[in-house]
C-alpha cells in the first residue's frame, strides 16, 4: 500500500556528503527540502578514510565553502588535527588536510540540518522514481510513502546494489554494513539512464592499545592551524598525531601466497576500481619492485580506540588480512576491530548530465556524488552543493549555474564528467586543472563568493567582509606600487632576506617579485597604513610575486572563453554533419556539448571535427537566420 | 553540407611534359563523364581505374585533348571525395584548354590553394601534420626532398616527436606526483632532476631542428652565388652544372648582366645557383646594375664558390673580396687548372683552408666530383648518404619545436631561482602541449594516465 507522505520543492535521496549539501543549499536558497536517507544514523558518515582535504580536494573544499556550503565550517569545527600541506612548493598547490572526529563530524552536520528551516531529515529508503512526461515528479519508498517534488536530486553514493566482496565471502550490503539500496536501480534504469559497475575498498581498522607506536614514526598536526573556511578565525581542537609506518617484505610475500583468494584476481570482483587508491595486494602485484609501501595509522575521534589503517586497502580473506597487518612493524600484535573489504555499486555514466548535472534523459532529475562515478567525500560534496543549487534554481525557474574550468575545481571536475565521463572512479587531482595558478586554495573566495552571494547562499554580512577584504587587498598593492625606494633605504632589508642588494631605485613593489623577499620584509621598511589579515597580507604577495605566471594563464582562459562562447544549440543533429568522423559524431549525439569549447574537450573529436563543426554551425546560423528573415 | 566541385591543374605549370588536373568533389565523376568520349561511361567506372579517352568541347562536339582519366571514388582518395584526374599530354595551351572546358561545368569551380589538401583535412582524411607535409610534398623540388616529405607523412618525425613527448610527460608526471601525493614516498623532485630531464629534451629538440635547416636546404635547395672577377670562368661553371646554356657566355667581361637562378641537383645535393654578373667596379650603368644585384645575392647566400683564374696572379679585388668572404660558407675554386700557373695558391690559403680550395678545369669539366665531395662536407658533414631521412621541414613545426625548446629553457632558468615546482610545471606543460600541437592531437588524459603508471599511488 502507498500513501502521499507529503509534498515538496526539492527531494534529496541519500544523506551522505553530497545529499547534505545538495539540501541544505536547496533549503537556504528557499525551497522546501526533503532528505531522505536509509539510517539516520549515518547522515554525513565516512565509510572510509577519517580525514578532508589535501591536494585538489582540499581546494573543492574551500570552494564549496565561498558558494555557502557546509563542509568546511563543519570539519573546522570537527578536526583533531590539522596539516598545511605542499608548503615548500607554489602558493596554488598549498593544501589544507584535517583528520576528522568522524562521529563529531557526523553528528554536527546532522544537527546543522535538523536546525536547517525548510529542511526535513527523513529515514526511508527511496526505491522508485515517478516520471511524467519524461519529468521526475516524485519518489515511492519502500514503506509505500509517496513523496512529490518539482526537482529530485540523487546521491546514493556506493549504495545502489551495493555489493561486499571479501575473500571467498560476497554479500549484498551498503558501506559498513548497512542496507544497501536495491531497487532504486532498476528505476532508473527503466527510465532510460545507463549504469556502470564500480568498485572501491577500505581496510581495516584495529585497536589503538595494541599498536607499538614506538615502531613508527609520529606524524603531527601544525601548531598553528589555518581553517577550510572563511569564517573560521580560530580554533581550540586539541590535535592528535598519525603515524606512518610500512610494509615489510613479509607483508608481499603473505599477499602473494594468498592471492589465489584475493577476489580481485579470482575474477570475483567485476566492478572496474579507482586508479588512485588501488587495494594492497593490486599495489603489491602492479609494482612487484618497490620494496615496501606507506602505511599511515589515523585515529577515527577522540572518543574512540579505532585506527585507520591507510594504505592498506584490501579485499582479502579476514584471516589473511589479519596476517597482512601483523607483519607491519608496530602492528605486530595489533588486533583488528573491523575487517577491510572492496564494494561495488551502481553508477550512472556520467555523460548523461547537463554540466547542471540534471539529467539529460529525465527532466528535472539531478545526480551528485557517486552515483555520478567519483569518488572521495569532497568531489561528492562539491557537486552535492552545485546540484542543490540547480535543483533549486529549476525549481525557481532561473538559468542554473555552470562553474567554468578556469573558476573552479568544482568546475574542472564537473566539466571532466558529463564531458568526457571516466572509467573508474574520479578522483580530482590539480594536475587536471589547466589553470592551476588561477585555482589556488587561497583565492577560493575571490573566485566564488560572488557566485555564492548572487545565488544567496552567502549572507550580506559574509559578503561585506569579502568585499573590504578584496578593497584592501587592491589598494595594498596600489599603494606598494606607488611607493618608491632608493637602494639605500632597502640595503639593509635586503641583506636580511639574503638579497642582493639594489642598484638603481623604484618601486618596492618590484622587490616582491624576488623569490626570497616577502610581504612582511617590505612591510619592515614601509608598513602599510591599511589594517590587514594574515590572509590579505598572503593574496598581495602571491598576486605580485606570480603575476608574470598567473598573466600568462589569464591570457589563456581569454582564448578558452571565446571557445566556450561559441554556443551549440542544443536541438543541433550531428547526422547532418556529413564530414564529421564517425566517432566523434556518436560522441557528440552522446555528450551533447553546450559549447564549441566544451566539445572540444571530448575524446575522439579531433580538431578536424571541430573545424567541421564549426564551418556547419556558420552554415546552420546562415540558414536559421535566413529562415528568420 | 553543399560542397563544391573543384578543379586546377596540380603539376607545376611549365614542367614536364605532363600535366594532370584534378578534379574533387560529389560532382567529379558525373561532370567528368558529360566531356569525355571513350569506350566506356566514367559513371560505370570502379575505383582506382584509368581510362583512355577524349576530352570533348560540349559547345563545338571537338576532340580538345587526348587524355588518360584516374577515377578515384571517396572515402578512398586523397580529398574523401570522388576524383577524378585527366592526365594531358600537350603543352601548356592544351591543359589549359582543358581546364576551361571543365570549369564551364555545372556546379565546378576553381580550387584555392591547397585546397584539395584543406578538404583532405576536413574530411579527416589526414591529420594535420600530414596535411603540412603534403603541403610541402607539393612544393618539394628535388627527389630527395621529396622523400623527406613523404617520410614525415608515414610518421618517422611523428615517431621522434612522441618519444620527446615521452620524456617531458614523464617529468611532468613526477611533478604532478610530488604535488598531489605531498606524503607518498615517492622521490623528491629536486630542481637538478628538473634540469637534467629538460636538457635531455632540449639536446633532442636541437638535433630535430639541425635536420631542420638541412631539410629545409633539401627542399630550397642551397642558396649558391658564384662570385669572382670577370671572365674567370663564372658562366661557363654555371653552365656546366646546369648542362644547359641559360647564361650568356663570351669572352667580353662584363657579358653577364643579371642575376640568373638555376636550380640544380648535384649528386643528389640540391644547389639553387645565382650567377652573378662579374663583380668588378664599372662605369657602365647597366653592368652596374648588376653588380649591384649580385652583391645582394652574395649577402643572402648559403654557400658562395668563389672562382679564380689560375692563369692570373691575385689582384686588390680579389684579395678585398676574399677577406669580406672569411666567416662565410666559402668555397674557393682554381679555375682554368689546364693553362699555366700565374696564382700565388700559398696567399690564397692565407682566406681560406686548404680544404675549401677545389682546383678544376671547368672547360676540361675536370674536378667537379671534388667539389660535390666538398659542399656535401660541409653542408651534411659527409653524411648525406646516411639513410635516416627525419627532417623538420615545415615551419610551423620549426616554430613549435624552437617555441618547445624556449619553454624547456624558461624552466630550467626558473630551477635557477628558486621558483617552486608547481609554477615550473606551467613551462613544461607548455612545451609539452607545443609538441603535441606538432601532432595536431590533444594531450587529453594522457598525464593523468602517465602518473599511475609510473607511480603506485594509494590509500
Amino acid at each position: 500500500m502507498s500513501y502521499e507522505a507529503g509534498e515538496f520543492d526539492v527531494i534529496v535521496i541519500g544523506a551522505g556528503h553530497a545529499g547534505c549539501e545538495s539540501a541544505l543549499a536547496s533549503a537556504r536558497m528557499g525551497c522546501e527540502t526533503l532528505l531522505l536517507t536509509i539510517n539516520l544514523d549515518m547522515v554525513a558518515f565516512m565509510p572510509c578514510n577519517p580525514s578532508i582535504g589535501g591536494p585538489a580536494k582540499g581546494h573543492v573544499v574551500r570552494e564549496i565553502d565561498a558558494l555557502g556550503g557546509e563542509m568546511g565550517r563543519n570539519i573546522d569545527k570537527t578536526f583533531i588535527q590539522m596539516r598545511m600541506l605542499n608548503t615548500g612548493k607554489g602558493p596554488a598547490v598549498h593544501a589544507l588536510r584535517a583528520q576528522a572526529d568522524k562521529f563529531s563530524y557526523q553528528h554536527l552536520m546532522k544537527k546543522t540540518i535538523e536546525e536547517t528551516p525548510g529542511l526535513t531529515l527523513r529515514q526511508g529508503m527511496a526505491e522508485e522514481l515517478i516520471v511524467e512526461d519524461g519529468k521526475c515528479v516524485g519518489i515511492i519508498t519502500k514503506t509505500g510513502a509517496i513523496y512529490r517534488a518539482k526537482a529530485i536530486v540523487v546521491t546514493t553514493g556506493t549504495y545502489l546494489r551495493g555489493k561486499i566482496i571479501m575473500g571467498e565471502l560476497m554479500y549484498e550490503s551498503g558501506p559498513n554494513n548497512q542496507q544497501p539500496s536495491l531497487r532504486l536501480s532498476a528505476s532508473l534504469k527503466e527510465h532510460g539512464l545507463e549504469l556502470i559497475r564500480f568498485k572501491t575498498g577500505t581496510p581495516p581498522r584495529v585497536h589503538k592499545d595494541t599498536i607499538d607506536f614506538s615502531k613508527t614514526e609520529i606524524q603531527p598536526g601544525d601548531e598553528k592551524p589555518k581553517f577550510f573556511s572563511y569564517e573560521t578565525k580560530s580554533s581550540d581542537n586539541e590535535q592528535l598525531p598519525c603515524w606512518l609506518t610500512y610494509t615489510s617484505e613479509k607483508t608481499h610475500q603473505i599477499i602473494n601466497d594468498n592471492l589465489y583468494r584475493a577476489p580481485l584476481f579470482t575474477g570475483a570482483i567485476e566492478g572496474t576500481g579507482p586508479r588512485y587508491c588501488p587495494s594492497i595486494e593490486d599495489k603489491v602485484v602492479r609494482f612487484a619492485d618497490k620494496p615496501k609501501h606507506q602505511i599511515f595509522l589515523e585515529p577515527e575521534g577522540k572518543h574512540t580506540s579505532e585506527y585507520y589503517v591507510q594504505g592498506l586497502s584490501t579485499s582479502m580473506p579476514e584471516d589473511v588480512q589479519l596476517d597482512i597487518l601483523r607483519s607491519i612493524p608496530g602492528l605486530e600484535k595489533v588486533e583488528m576491530m573491523r575487517n577491510g573489504y572492496a564494494i561495488e555499486y551502481d553508477a550512472v555514466i556520467p555523460t548523461q548530465l547537463w554540466p547542471s548535472l540534471e539529467t539529460k534523459k529525465i527532466d528535472s532529475l539531478f545526480t551528485a556524488g557517486q552515483i555520478n562515478g567519483t569518488s572521495g567525500y569532497e568531489e561528492a560534496a562539491g557537486q552535492g552543493v552545485m546540484a542543490g543549487i540547480n535543483a533549486a534554481r529549476k525549481v525557481q525557474g532561473k538559468e542554473p549555474i555552470i562553474i567554468g574550468r578556469s573558476q573552479g575545481y568544482i568546475g574542472v571536475m564537473i566539466d571532466d564528467l558529463v564531458t568526457k565521463g571516466t572509467n573508474d572512479p574520479y578522483r580530482l587531482l590539480t594536475s587536471r586543472a589547466e589553470y592551476r595558478l588561477l585555482l589556488r586554495h587561497d583565492n577560493a573566495d575571490l573566485r566564488l563568493t560572488p557566485i555564492g552571494y548572487e545565488i544567496g547562499l552567502i549572507k550580506e554580512e559574509r559578503h561585506n567582509q569579502f568585499l573590504q577584504k578584496k578593497a584592501l587587498v587592491e589598494q595594498e598593492t596600489e599603494r606598494l606600487r606607488n611607493t618608491k625606494i632608493k637602494p639605500d633605504d632597502v640595503a639593509e632589508m635586503l641583506e636580511s632576506a639574503g638579497s642582493a642588494p639594489l642598484i638603481q631605485g623604484g618601486d618596492i613593489l618590484s622587490l616582491l617579485k624576488r623569490p626570497e623577499v616577502t610581504y612582511d620584509h617590505l612591510a619592515s621598511v614601509s608598513p602599510s597604513p591599511y589594517e590587514l589579515t594574515d590572509e590579505m597580507k598572503e593574496q598581495v604577495e602571491i598576486q605580485i610575486k606570480y603575476a608574470g605566471y598567473i598573466e600568462k594563464q589569464l591570457l589563456q582562459v581569454e582564448r578558452l572563453n571565446k571557445m566556450e562562447k561559441k554556443r551549440i544549440p542544443v536541438d543541433i543533429d550531428y547526422n547532418d554533419v556529413n564530414s564529421l568522423s564517425l566517432e566523434a559524431k556518436q560522441k557528440l549525439i552522446l555528450v551533447r556539448p553546450l559549447s564549441i569549447g566544451q566539445a572540444s574537450r571530448i575524446a575522439g573529436v579531433t580538431p578536424a571535427d571541430i573545424s567541421i563543426l564549426l564551418v556547419y554551425l556558420e552554415h546552420y546560423n546562415r540558414v536559421t537566420a535566413a529562415r528568420g528573415n | 553540407m553543399i560542397q563544391d566541385t573543384i578543379a586546377a591543374i596540380s603539376t607545376a605549370v611549365g614542367e614536364g611534359g605532363i600535366a594532370i588536373i584534378r578534379i574533387s568533389g560529389p560532382q567529379a565523376i558525373s561532370g567528368t563523364d558529360a566531356i569525355f568520349r571513350s569506350k566506356i561511361s566514367l559513371k560505370d567506372a570502379d575505383t582506382h581505374t584509368v581510362h583512355y579517352g577524349h576530352i570533348i568541347d560540349p559547345a563545338s562536339s571537338e576532340k580538345v585533348e587526348e587524355v588518360l582519366v584516374t577515377v578515384m571514388k571517396g572515402p578512398r582518395s586523397f580529398t574523401a571525395e570522388d576524383v577524378v584526374e585527366i592526365n594531358a599530354h600537350g603543352g601548356v595551351i592544351a591543359v589549359k584548354k582543358v581546364l576551361d572546358v571543365v570549369l564551364q561545368l555545372d556546379g565546378y569551380r576553381t580550387a584555392e590553394p591547397g585546397e584539395f589538401t584543406k578538404r583532405a583535412f576536413l574530411n579527416g582524411r589526414i591529420d594535420l601534420m600530414q596535411a603540412e607535409a603534403v603541403i610541402d610534398l607539393i612544393r618539394s623540388k628535388s627527389d630527395r626532398a621529396f622523400s623527406v616529405a613523404r617520410k614525415q607523412a608515414e610518421g618517422v618525425l611523428s615517431k621522434r616527436i612522441k618519444a620527446l613527448r615521452q620524456t617531458v610527460i614523464e617529468l611532468l608526471a613526477h611533478i604532478e606526483v610530488n604535488i598531489d601525493y605531498p606524503e607518498h614516498d615517492v622521490e623528491a623532485m629536486t630542481s637538478a632532476y628538473i634540469r637534467e630531464q629538460c636538457e635531455l629534451a632540449i639536446a633532442e629538440i636541437d638535433k630535430l631542428l639541425k635536420t631542420a635547416n638541412e631539410g629545409k636546404i633539401l627542399r630550397e635547395g642551397i642558396m649558391t652565388a658564384i662570385v669572382g672577377r670577370p671572365n674567370v670562368g663564372k658562366s661557363s661553371l654555371m653552365n656546366v652544372l646546369t648542362q644547359e646554356n641559360k647564361a650568356i657566355v663570351t669572352d667580353i667581361p662584363g657579358t653577364t648582366r643579371d642575376v640568373i637562378e638555376q636550380f640544380v641537383t648535384l649528386n643528389g645535393i640540391p644547389l639553387r645557383l645565382l650567377d652573378t654578373a662579374g663583380i668588378r667596379e664599372t662605369s657602365d650603368v647597366v653592368e652596374k646594375i648588376g653588380v649591384e644585384r649580385s652583391r645582394d645575392a652574395l649577402q643572402g647566400a648559403d654557400l658562395i664558390l668563389f672562382v679564380l683564374n689560375y692563369n692570373e696572379p691575385l689582384v686588390d679585388d680579389d684579395r678585398q673580396l676574399l677577406e669580406q668572404l672569411k666567416d662565410r660558407s666559402v668555397i674557393v675554386i682554381i679555375n682554368k687548372m689546364d693553362l699555366p700557373g700565374r696564382l700565388e695558391l700559398a696567399e690564397v690559403e692565407q682566406y681560406v683552408s686548404s680544404d675549401a680550395i677545389v682546383r678544376m678545369s671547368v672547360l676540361q669539366e675536370s674536378g667537379l666530383d671534388i667539389l660535390e665531395a666538398t659542399i656535401s662536407e660541409m653542408f651534411f658533414e659527409g653524411q648525406l648518404e646516411a639513410n635516416d631521412l627525419t627532417y623538420v621541414s615545415n615551419v610551423r613545426h620549426i616554430a613549435l619545436l624552437k617555441r618547445s625548446k624556449q619553454s624547456l629553457v624558461d624552466a630550467i632558468e626558473a630551477t635557477h631561482v628558486g621558483i617552486p615546482i608547481d609554477v615550473i610545471q606551467i613551462d613544461a606543460r607548455q612545451a609539452w602541449e607545443s609538441l603535441g600541437e606538432i601532432l595536431g592531437d590533444e594531450a587529453g588524459d594522457s598525464l593523468i594516465d602517465q602518473i599511475f603508471s609510473q607511480f603506485c599511488l594509494g590509500k
